[in-house]
Parts: structure tokens; sequence; C-alpha cells
């Protein structure tokens, strides 16, 4: 970040000392959590790990259309929170989460409601490109079948020919479908997880640094697919990179801890961020 | 003075050859204080002078105990008076060589003892202490000398600890190479002994005869030994015997394998591997008399009230219990390749709304299905070479019969049945062992061979 230290504390100093102190040394979320059209819609969500918390009453919303990015040192809890957004973490031994995480008003912690088809609408990209052994159409392929979202072939081999092209990789690997999809480039990879998840029509899409494993030619291209696709999806977007935060989200969130420590438009938080801890972050001082 | 004194002597040598190299190398460095200056630490130059004093002197001792004895009979029988020996074969000459040394040790000699056998033997008895003496002074003077050659080696720049490594390294490649010549010299064996056999018995009636019926006549005159080396009754027998086991074995060792690693609890896991690797604990002659004395009747009688005609020792009962015995090694090695699937492949699954069981038969076994492949085959050439199960259940009819509930012969029993008693070695049936146990080699070593291979390739996949 090319803002520096003092220019921070020259924007910060218009507020009143006592305010300052106050706002700025809380665990409690500094910024406003809540989107006027909310997709999803979590209010004090803990998670442990056996008995270690590893989430502290976070609360927030991903809205419709819009990239939501989480930033934070290392062993934060982002990822963990990402987690819980799709109910990953129930796969986790002694991994319990409480509070209230809803998806279009539906709590998705529901007794009642099976994890399962909540991952077909909830869609994950993870940090490693995990193409499964299979040739690539069988890769994009795989979520319909099991969803059984189409009627016969030629319905398949659409929806298979649509998903790789809303993921940039279309004309890449069109005519090598039957080839497999571990064969190909890293970032190639990435995006046939990308067609992947967008095969089974999901709503949101959680990322989980998913360019951390790629070279910057490849990362550049995920994140204008990442913006392209943010005209049909909500996305919540796990980076190490401030700069990509920046580039591709609308709002940023900074966890510290376990604790959601500031949300806000990305603009705001990168310029003029309310919270010390959030400052002292982005400004490079830790993390 | 026995040469287990000698080989004492010889450590004790060496500690002390350790001791002054040791010394050495710090005086030529002038004194503790600057040991520094030296290439090696102090202790390596021990070493070294330990391994000059000890190693050619246990080869000479060695070498000495090997081929002394051959020497010593050349010289006795070379001063034997030509008389004695006028007319005689060579396996006449042996005989009185041995009665030397019987004479010599004390045991009973076959015959009367000649003047001249006495003679022969005072004088091996001679020529033997000579010797002793001789093998102890030139084994403790190899030694000293040795100790001398590192003595006067060593100074402040001679790079002991990298000799030394160098001597290790020699002595690890002699080892080494001694199981590989080991496994070279029982293939050479067998194959030779296997060429001796197909000089009788044409390879086209072994591999492609029906009948396989090994006896040979001992006499001209002998009724119903005409012998009969057609394998491939047992070759079938084999396979069925085979073919069963896998029928058994891998059903319930992937599934267990893929309870085990994709749904047991911690707690559960625990308890059920170990419990499953008893199996693979048991003695395979423990499984056999279960194979003969439990499961062959109960087949049995199950058959008879069925009203089917079942052998007492049938390819069921033996195949079905080698089968439970190959379980644990089929899904100990599935397991392992179930595991070593990324977690990322599962996590990819889930995250695109799969269910465990679709996970699992979709992403997971596709996945690990050439490991698992490679298991199964090294499986299977556990069960060809499998013998004591199909020696007790199976029993010896060279029946060419694709009727599970006949009794068969395998390769490995009619192996035993060739060779227990007492034999001839140059007859084709003792030699047709060794055709059979060729061909079982080959296959095996094709079956293993290729397991490998693929289990390699799977493994590449990953990493």
């Amino acid at each position: 970040m090319s803002t520096t230290v003092d220019e921070m504390s020259r924007r910060t100093g218009a507020m009143s000392s006592a305010e300052l102190a106050g706002e700025r040394e809380s665990r409690a979320t500094v910024g406003d959590v809540t989107v006027a059209n909310p997709r999803m819609v979590c209010r004090g969500v803990d998670v442990w790990y056996g008995a270690k918390q590893a989430i502290k009453g976070v609360s927030l919303d991903i809205g419709k259309n819009e990239v939501v990015s989480m930033i934070g040192p290392s062993g934060c809890g982002k990822s963990t929170f990402l987690r819980c957004l799709n109910r990953m973490n129930d796969t986790i031994d002694g991994c319990r989460v409480t509070g209230s995480i809803q998806l279009d008003g539906q709590d998705i912690y529901d007794k009642g409601l099976d994890p399962v088809p909540l991952r077909a609408q909830v869609g994950m990209v993870f940090q490693k490109p995990n193409p499964f052994p299979k040739s690539i159409y069988e890769n994009v392929a795989y979520g319909p079948r099991i969803h059984g979202l189409t009627n016969n072939k030629a319905e398949l081999d659409e929806l298979v020919s649509a998903s790789l092209q809303k993921a940039g990789l279309w004309n890449e690997v069109k005519d090598r479908l039957d080839q497999p999809g571990t064969g190909l480039s890293g970032g190639q990879q990435q995006r046939l997880c990308i067609a992947r998840t967008i095969a089974v029509s999901p709503e949101v899409i959680l990322m989980d640094e998913p360019c951390s494993a790629l070279d910057p030619i490849a990362t550049a291209i995920i994140e204008e697919l990442i913006d392209e696709l943010r005209a049909n999806y909500s996305i919540a977007i796990v980076t190490h990179s401030m700069q990509q935060a920046a580039r591709v989200s609308q709002r940023t969130a900074y966890f510290h801890l376990g604790d959601l420590i500031e949300v806000g438009e990305t603009n705001q938080i990168f310029t003029n961020p309310k919270h010390r801890l959030t400052e002292d972050y982005i400004t490079g001082r830790f993390g | 003075m026995h040469s287990s004194t000698l080989l004492i002597v010889l450590l004790g040598l060496m500690a002390i050859a350790y001791h002054f190299g040791r010394k050495r190398a710090i005086s030529t460095a002038g004194g503790v204080a600057r040991i520094s200056t030296l290439h090696s630490l102090p202790a390596y130059y021990g070493l070294y002078a330990a391994l000059w004093a000890g190693i050619p002197a246990l080869l000479l001792m060695g070498l000495w105990t090997g081929f002394q004895n051959e020497i010593l009979v050349a010289i006795v029988k070379s001063e034997l008076p030509p008389t004695l020996l006028d007319g005689m074969s060579s396996g006449q000459i042996g005989l009185v060589v041995n009665d030397i040394k019987n004479l010599a040790s004390g045991a009973i000699v076959s015959g009367a003892v000649t003047p001249e056998m006495q003679a022969a033997a005072d004088r091996y008895i001679q020529l033997n202490q000579i010797a002793r003496w001789a093998m102890w002074l030139a084994v403790l003077a190899l030694a000293v000398g040795g100790m001398a050659y590192a003595w006067a080696k060593t100074t402040p720049t001679m790079r002991a600890r990298n000799r030394v490594e160098t001597i290790f390294m020699v002595i690890l490649v002699v080892f080494s190479s001694i199981a590989i010549l080991t496994t070279l010299g029982i293939v050479l064996s067998v194959l030779f002994e296997s060429l001796r056999f197909f000089q009788s018995i044409s390879p086209l009636d072994f591999f492609f005869g029906t009948l396989w019926s090994p006896q040979t006549a001992l006499r001209a005159d002998q009724v119903g030994a005409s012998g009969a080396f057609g394998a491939v009754p047992l070759f079938t027998g084999t396979l069925m015997v085979s073919a069963i086991a896998m029928l058994v074995a891998v059903p319930i060792g992937l599934m267990s394998a893929i309870y085990l690693s994709e749904y047991a609890p911690r707690r559960v896991r625990s308890l059920a591997k170990p419990t499953l690797e008893v199996l693979a604990g048991v003695p395979t002659v423990v499984y056999g008399f279960f194979a003969a004395l439990t499961v062959a009747p109960v087949i049995r009688d199950l058959g008879m009230a069925m009203g089917l005609n079942v052998a007492s020792e049938s390819a069921l009962a033996a195949g079905l219990v080698m089968g439970i015995m190959i379980i644990p090694f089929v899904s100990s090695l599935s397991e392992d390749v179930i595991n070593a699937v990324p977690q990322a492949m599962r996590d990819g699954s889930y995250a695109l709304g799969a269910t465990q069981s679709e996970t699992i038969w979709r992403v997971i076994i596709p996945a690990a299905l050439p490991g698992i492949v490679g298991g199964i085959l090294l499986a299977v050439s556990r069960a060809i070479g499998e013998t004591m199960i199909v020696v007790m259940a199976a029993g010896l009819a060279a029946n060419l019969t694709a009727n599970p509930l006949d009794s068969v012969t395998t390769v490995t029993v009619q192996i035993v049945t060739l060779l227990t008693g007492d034999q001839e070695f140059d007859s084709p049936k003792t030699m047709a062992a060794f055709a059979l146990g060729l061909t079982l080699f080959v296959v095996t070593l094709t079956l293993n061979m290729i397991a490998l291979q693929i289990v390699r390739k799977y493994r590449e996949q990953y990493e």
C-alpha cells in the first residue's frame, strides 16, 4: 500500500481522542456489517475446534452481486469463517459452530437442513487447485451428474461448455475435453475448478485464497474472472494479498485472532481504516 | 588354539590399533592443544587404524579356513603311495580319503586300517597342526602390518574421515551384494536344473500336456511307472484355488478398507485395524488345518445335504481359507492407497454437494484404482505361491476340472510331494520340481513387477 502511516494518522486526526481510543481499541466490529440486499446473513457466529475458540461472535452479510474479501494475518480465522458458510467445517472432527447463518432467509445450521444440497448452492474454490483425476469434461460434469441437473447427453454437453465458457477456459480446452484435468497448468486447473463449481449453478461462491498457488499472469486472469462472475453470483474471497482484495472486492472484512475487527467499503478500509489493528495490518506493521 | 580365540585376539588388536591410531594422530598434530590442525577428529584416525588392522586379517582368516582343508587333502593324496590307489575310480579314491580323515579324527573307519593309511592319517594330523599355527602367524602379522600401514599413513593432512567413509561404503556394498548374489544364485540353480529336466521331458509336453503322473521307473521291468509330466492340471488347479481366494479376499478386503479409511470413527479404527492384522499373523499351517479339518468337512456336508457330490478335499475349501488369509493383505494395501488420495479431492467433491458415498465411489475409488489393482496383483502372486493351505486342503489328485467342488492340486503342492522323502537327484521326477518352481517364480515375478509398476505410477500422480 502506498498510503503511509503518517497520512493515515492525519486523516483520522479529525476524530475526537476519546472516540478514537474507544473505537480503535475495542474488539467489537467497526463499520456496518449489513447490506441492503443480503444473500447470506451471519449473526454472532462462534466456531470451536475442541476447546479452542477459532471464531468469536462474527456477524457479516454477503450481498447479492458483490465480492466480499476477507483479509487478516495467518490464523485469524478467515478461512474457518468461510468454511462455515457452506458447512464444510462439518467434515472436521471436533468442530462446532453456533450462532446463525442464513442463506436467503433459511438457517443453514437448522437441524432439518441437509448440508449436502446446501453445498451445491454455496460453491467453494480451494487454495490449491484440486481437479479430480478425471477428464476435463468429467470434472465439470461431475456436479451436474450427481445432482441430476440434465436430462440427456446433449444438455450435459451444453452445460459443460457453458460452464467452461463462464470460467474463461473454453477456448483453451475445447479440443481436448477428454484429456485429464490434472494435465492442465495451475491457473487452468483453478479455472477448471471454478467451472466445476459454476456447473451446479450456485448462488454464492466461496474462494479460499484461490490465487495463492498461481503465478501473476494466472492470478490476473482469475481476478478478471471474479469480477465477471459478480454479475451472477455473490462471492466471498479469502486472500492474503491486500492488493488482490483492493482489486476484486467491493467490501472488505478484516479478521484478527477470531474477531471480525472492521468491515467497510474496500476503498474506505484501505485508505481510511477506523480501527488501529486494521491500520497496522494494511500498513504492513504486522501480518 | 581354536580359531575363535584368534578372532578375539584380533578384536583386541583392533582396539589397540584404535587407541594408537588416535594417539598417533594427536602427536603428529603436535599435542592435544593443536588437534584443530588435524583434517579429521582423532577418533577417525583411530577408526582408520582399527579397520586396517582388522579387515585384511579377517579376510585372510576367512579365506584360509575356507580353503585349508582342500589343500591339505590334496597334499595328503599326492603323498599316498601310488600302489594304494591303483585302478580305483574317483569315487573309490574319495572313500579312501574319507577314511583317512576319519582315522585322523578318531571316528569309525569303513575298512581295515593299512599301515599306508595310518601313515597318511598321521601326516594329515601333522599338516593340520602346521596349518593352524601358520594361520595364526599370518593373520596376526597381517593385522600388525595393517596397523603399521595406518600408523605410517597418519599425518595431520590425511583425510581419515573421508577414508573411513569409503571403507564403510565398501563394506555396505559387499553386504548388499551378498543378498543380490544369493538371489541370483537361487534363480540360476533353478534355471539350470530346469534345463536338465527339459532335456528329458520336452517343454511342449510339460506346458501343454494334460496328464500329470510324475512316477518314473526305478527298474526297467517296473509296472505302471511310465511318468507323465503334463503340468496343465496343476496350472488350472492353481488358478482355480487362487481365483476362489481372490473372490473372497478382494470384496471383503476392499470393503473393509473403505469402511476403515472413510467411515470408521477413530475408536473403531484403532480396534478393528489391529484385529484385522492379527489375521495376517496367523501361521499358514494353522490356516491349513483349519481348512482341512473344519472348512472342508462343513462344505462336504452342506454339499451332501443339497445332493451334490463334494470331494472331501475340495478346491473350494482351500480357496475360501486362502482368501481369508489374504484379506488383511488386500485391505491394508487398499487402505494405504485410499488414504493417499489427497483430502483436497474429498473437499472438492463435498463442496460440489456430493454425499460421502458418491465421493467415495466416483472420486476416491477411481483415483485410488491403480493402487488398488496393484495391491490385488501382489495378493494374487501371494495366493499362487501359497503352499501350506493347499498342501493340507486341496489334495494331490491332478484333476483337470472346472468344478470347484472337485479335488484339485496346485503347483506348490506338487513341488512339496515331489521333494519330500528320499529322492534320486537326477530323475526327471525330482527335477520336475525345479521346472515347476521356475514357472511359479516367473509368474509371480511378472505379477509383482507389473503391480509395483502400477503402484509407482500411481504414487507419482500426487507427488
